[in-house]
């Protein structure tokens, strides 16, 4: 979008309210639905990716040092991660924004 | 040559869908719609009308593959009636509110249960809201007539919109009556190719019927109520197109002898014939009553309605569905709500009848116009009267 959802009027949106531009869900942030979020103990990571394939968001990334993070714009804090990590690297605490 | 020819109405509507030559028709069948959809089934099976006939398990699927080919951009027509209106019920919203183009047409039945296959308006004022254009018709003519409209007010780069086409079930449905077909060269004439400007295709993707948070939804609402509101010129413009072209013509409200009437009785649908040899009659024997009939149901023609009712004393409204618990018949609410707010407005007196495909009878509508009058003037403890219910009628 080019300017914020807030400064539509409705006159502003297309037909029907359709999208014509693509891909641009990825500007909504789902990450401000949080109460909790994961915290990480990469030593214990083997790097399996486990957390990525399981994550219902897909927001799970690699780092540069190839340990697997949840990218926190998009990550709703549903602790699903933490609960498949075979290994435990990831603890989820009260988020306190 | 323009063809008359005696035929069942759900046939000729049929052969308008042919004329108007539309592409798609994903319908399932339900009494009393049944006999237009198989005829199309029919037309497309002979070749007839070069269409996607698409069979599917339910009305909720009907509309839902309706949805798929109107945003690619087909001609799309679907039919039904009653409960099978029912089960398509939010995905009409869905219809409208993504503005899509479809033409169905609409066999009107009474609402289980009890169990009735017979003629109402319940289906219609169920699906009142729901942000599709609304037109009554009253015989076979109107319908082919307004389902070629129905179209082109639809497909009109200004609407975008879906149009219900309604007629009674049975009363009018089932009976042969004589038609005139218009030909094909002045169809295509008056009905432009379908040109839905958004029609889905990989080279340039959209996303319809997304996800709208608080931020955005009233706005994306508000579009369309005024949409909707101003798809009447259009609506109007066609019908004059339409007058101009094949010399029939229509409006949102019509009036038959309502010229120094101090009643008036208010009717929509195939009813409104019946009322009109009882206006004749009465008239005969020097009575002052007049009839107003609806047929733009959405968008409600406030300003047509006020103006055809404002020099009248006593505005009698027959609605054929209950509005359980609330204010009787779901038009007489809304005339009422109409003429509210003016300074001389005739005194309205509402009547529910006709339920579930009994007969409003020429002696009915008599007995109705003269309890209507009475309950003007005495007034009435009652938001609405019962007619012709066995045990009801007494109280009047």
């Amino acid at each position: 979008m080019t300017k914020p959802e807030g400064e539509y009027t409705w006159k502003d949106l297309e037909v029907g309210a359709i999208v014509t531009e693509p891909g641009n869900a990825a500007q909504y942030k789902t990450g401000d639905w949080r109460s909790q979020k994961p915290t990480y103990d990469f030593a214990k990571c083997i790097k399996c990716g486990l957390c990525q394939i399981y994550c219902p968001e897909g927001c799970v990334v690699q780092n540069d040092e190839g340990c697997f993070e949840a990218d926190m714009f998009y990550c709703k804090g549903c602790g699903i991660c933490a609960r498949e990590c075979p290994t435990r690297v990831i603890t989820m605490v009260e988020e306190e924004e | 040559m323009v063809k008359k020819v005696g035929i069942e109405v759900s046939v000729a509507i049929g052969e308008a869908v042919r004329l108007a030559n539309a592409d798609v028709v994903a319908a399932y069948p339900i009494t009393p719609q049944t006999h237009i959809v198989e005829h199309l089934a029919e037309l497309v099976a002979d070749g007839d009308l070069d269409a996607a006939y698409i069979p599917v398990e339910s009305e909720h699927s009907a509309m839902s593959a309706c949805l798929g080919s109107a945003a690619a951009g087909a001609r799309t027509f679907t039919a039904t009636a009653g409960q099978g209106l029912e089960l398509m019920h939010e995905v009409l919203y869905v219809a409208s509110s993504m503005r899509l183009p479809v033409v169905m047409a609409v066999a009107n039945r009474a609402l289980s249960s009890p169990l009735s296959v017979w003629g109402d308006h319940s289906d219609v004022m169920a699906v009142r809201d729901t942000g599709w254009i609304q037109i009554f018709t009253e015989n076979g003519q109107e319908v082919v007539d307004n389902v070629l409209c129905a179209f082109k007010i639809a497909e009109d780069r200004k609407v975008l919109l879906p149009v219900m086409i309604h007629l009674d079930g049975f009363h009018l449905s089932h009976v042969i009556e004589p038609i005139v077909f218009p030909e094909q060269e002045a169809v295509d004439k008056f009905l432009p190719i379908n040109n839905f400007p958004f029609a889905l295709h990989p080279a340039k993707p959209v996303t319809m019927g997304d996800f709208a948070p608080p931020i955005i939804y009233p706005e994306a609402k508000w579009a369309q109520e005024v949409n909707l509101r101003a798809s009447k010129e259009v609506i109007l413009r066609t019908w004059q197109e339409f007058g101009q072209a094949f010399g029939r013509h229509y409006s949102p409200v019509e009036s038959y002898k309502t010229e120094g009437a101090r009643v008036l009785l208010l009717t929509m649908g195939s009813f409104s014939e019946t009322a009109m040899t009882v206006i004749d009659k009465l008239q005969g024997e020097g009575r002052k009553v007049g009839l107003v009939r609806l047929r733009l149901w959405r968008p409600f023609p406030f300003e047509e309605l006020r103006q055809a009712v404002k020099g009248a004393e006593t505005l009698i409204v027959v609605d054929r569905a209950l509005s359980f618990g609330g204010p009787g018949g779901p038009v007489c609410s809304e005339v009422r709500s109409a003429l509210y707010g003016q300074d001389k407005k005739p005194k309205v007196v509402s009547f529910v009848a006709g339920l579930g495909g009994r007969d409003i009878t020429p002696a009915g509508f008599e007995t109705i116009i003269n309890r209507g009058i009475a309950i003007a003037q005495k007034g009435s403890a009652n938001e609405f009267e019962i007619f012709g219910v066995r045990g009801a009628d007494a109280e009047l």
